[in-house]
């Protein structure tokens, strides 16, 4: 009897399969992967995995527990079309797998540059393990490195450079890091911390071409010519979508799903990094790459698709190392009309609470584990201590309001 | 090598042999133990590879602010005994511990 068809073995299609059996479902499950390697973490790719030589790839989840719990890895295969009258899946070997339910957890991958030089030997995306690799590999006798783009991960990677002791420059189009992914203070206090790490920081600049003979030599922008041995170009991702265009679904931003992660074919699903789903409140649509939306999404359809219907409704949170700085998010900041700063002892930038019509909606920290957990507990339960409160930034008074507020709620 | 036992939430034991230098948590992970999905890879900000310390022949070095902070806000009740595996590492010292998994 067909059973779940899963393709993409990342962090949302691989704790969706865990989350069948955890739930119970009995049927088969086939997890595709396209990616040859083993399913790991993709987070350490730009962070520990660039720190060491031999740091290994992460797990996500030991080769026994894929044989204890009867889920069949298809590693280094690409599923190459949908047919959704005769509910098929077919892979590029050409083999055909019968679905009852099929998922798409295809994730993104990394926008392309369209610059003169963009295919230069020595200008490098991060995304993948095989990425990963390439980059740590080229390091050896780089001196200076580029880093295109001020997003999380061409920041963690241009952190993690300069620990290495390479001349790092980061090049941004925007008038700030990090765009709309973090509040105008915290990308202000990113900008000082890789600063003090030794990076040069460049933003409102554009880029006009990548140069160099062979392989690249520099980063030419409209003011200045900058000398590198290698580039990093960290310009976003795109959803992988090509599949759900293919078979006609809804595809607007990423894969269109409602809130039970279905596509327009009710047969078919989709989550985490690839799909559009309906924020819960308002309903619009909106597409997140965080570690949690793929993990959380995986966990409400692997409950649905073992015959509990659940929407998908968690607190959104995120969290972004570069150097020794933690950055965490817990919440959507779009929304927010009003932000609460607070500092450390040292005077610096350690969380922001951002307010939407006087309710919480999203809370920044720096370095600041205990207040962003309470902030995930805030905002799951809805409650907004008093502004006075969070000034304070202090997590025991910030806890003693939010039990006071719960208790009598 | 250091045998270290874990209690899965249903109840079963394993003992695992851990290569020293490696966090408990990936010592944990690799070998397939039940309940602790490490979501963060960690970075000690998850808290899904939360145990208790059982059993431990030597205290335990002493718990980061970053660890104290996330264990005590987190949402399964931190207990005097609470740990994130991710956060602590593998060494001979270790040899003969048990943590039963609070994970998530
Ligand atoms: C370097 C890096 C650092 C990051 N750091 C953080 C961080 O600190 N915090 C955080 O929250 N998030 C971070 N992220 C984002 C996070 O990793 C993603 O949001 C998450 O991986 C999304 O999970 P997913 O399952 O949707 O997609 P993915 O994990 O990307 O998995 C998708 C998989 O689908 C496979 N696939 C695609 N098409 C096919 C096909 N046709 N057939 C078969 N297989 C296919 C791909 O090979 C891929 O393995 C980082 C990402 C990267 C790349």
């Amino acid at each position: 009897m067909a059973g779940v068809v899963i393709i993409g073995a990342g962090h949302g299609g691989t704790q969706l399969a865990a989350g069948l059996r955890d739930e119970g479902y009995a049927g088969t499950i086939d997890l595709i992967s396209a990616d040859p390697d083993h399913p790991y973490h993709k987070p350490p790719l730009s962070k520990s995995f660039m720190k060491a030589e031999d740091a290994p790839l992460q797990p996500l989840r030991a080769p026994v527990f894929f044989a204890d719990k009867d889920i069949r890895l298809h590693l280094g295969q690409t599923a190459t079309g949908i047919d959704r009258a005769a509910k098929t899946v077919t892979l590029a070997d050409g083999a055909t797998l019968p679905y009852a339910a099929l998922v798409l957890a295809t994730g993104t991958e990394a926008r392309r540059l369209t610059l003169p030089g963009h295919d230069l030997p020595g200008v490098h995306t991060l995304r993948t393990a095989s990425d990963a690799r390439a980059l740590r590999g080229a390091l050896p006798g780089v001196a200076r490195v580029v880093v295109i783009g001020g997003g999380f991960i061409g920041l963690e990677a241009a952190a993690m450079l300069a620990g290495r002791g390479i001349a790092v420059t980061v090049a941004e189009l925007a008038p700030r890091l990090l765009g709309r992914a973090a509040s105008a203070e915290v990308a202000q206090a990113v900008a000082h911390e890789l600063e003090a790490l030794g990076v040069r920081v460049l933003t409102g600049v554009s880029v006009e071409a990548i140069e160099g003979e062979g392989r690249v030599a520099a980063v030419r922008l409209g003011t200045e010519v900058l000398a590198a041995d290698l580039v990093i170009v960290g310009i976003g991702a795109v959803p992988v979508d090509g599949l759900a265009r293919a078979a006609d679904l809804t595809v607007e931003n990423g894969v269109v799903v409602d809130a039970h992660l279905a596509t327009s074919d009710p047969h078919i699903f989709a989550l985490g990094d690839c799909a559009s789903f309906p924020a819960p409140g308002n309903g619009r649509h909106m597409r997140l790459e965080s570690v949690q939306n793929a993990t959380d999404q995986a966990r409400a359809l692997a409950a649905t698709l073992a015959g509990k219907p659940t929407a998908y409704g968690a607190v959104p949170w995120f969290w972004s190392d570069i150097g020794p700085m933690k950055l965490q998010i817990a919440g959507l900041i779009g929304a927010a009309d009003e932000a609460i700063t607070t500092h450390g002892a040292d005077g610096r930038l350690k969380s922001v609470y951002h307010l939407a019509a006087g309710r919480l909606v999203a809370v920044e920290t720096l370095n600041s584990a205990g207040e962003h957990m309470l902030a995930r507990r805030l905002l799951t339960d809805g409650v907004t201590p008093p502004r006075d409160v969070l000034a304070t930034g202090d997590a025991a008074r910030i806890k003693a309001a939010w039990q006071d507020l719960t208790a009598t709620a | 090598m250091t045998k270290i036992t874990f209690i899965e939430p249903n109840g079963t034991r394993r003992e695992i042999e851990a290569a020293d230098g490696q966090s408990v948590m990936l010592a944990a992970t690799g070998a397939g133990i039940d309940g602790i999905s490490a979501e963060c890879g960690g970075s000690c900000i998850c808290a899904t590879c939360h145990c208790l310390v059982i059993d431990a022949p030597q205290d335990l070095p002493e718990m980061e602010d970053t660890e104290r902070d996330t264990l005590e806000f987190t949402s399964d009740a931190m207990q005097d005994n609470s740990r994130l595996t991710c956060q602590v590492e593998v060494t001979p010292a270790l040899d003969g511990a048990v943590f039963q998994v609070v994970g998530h």
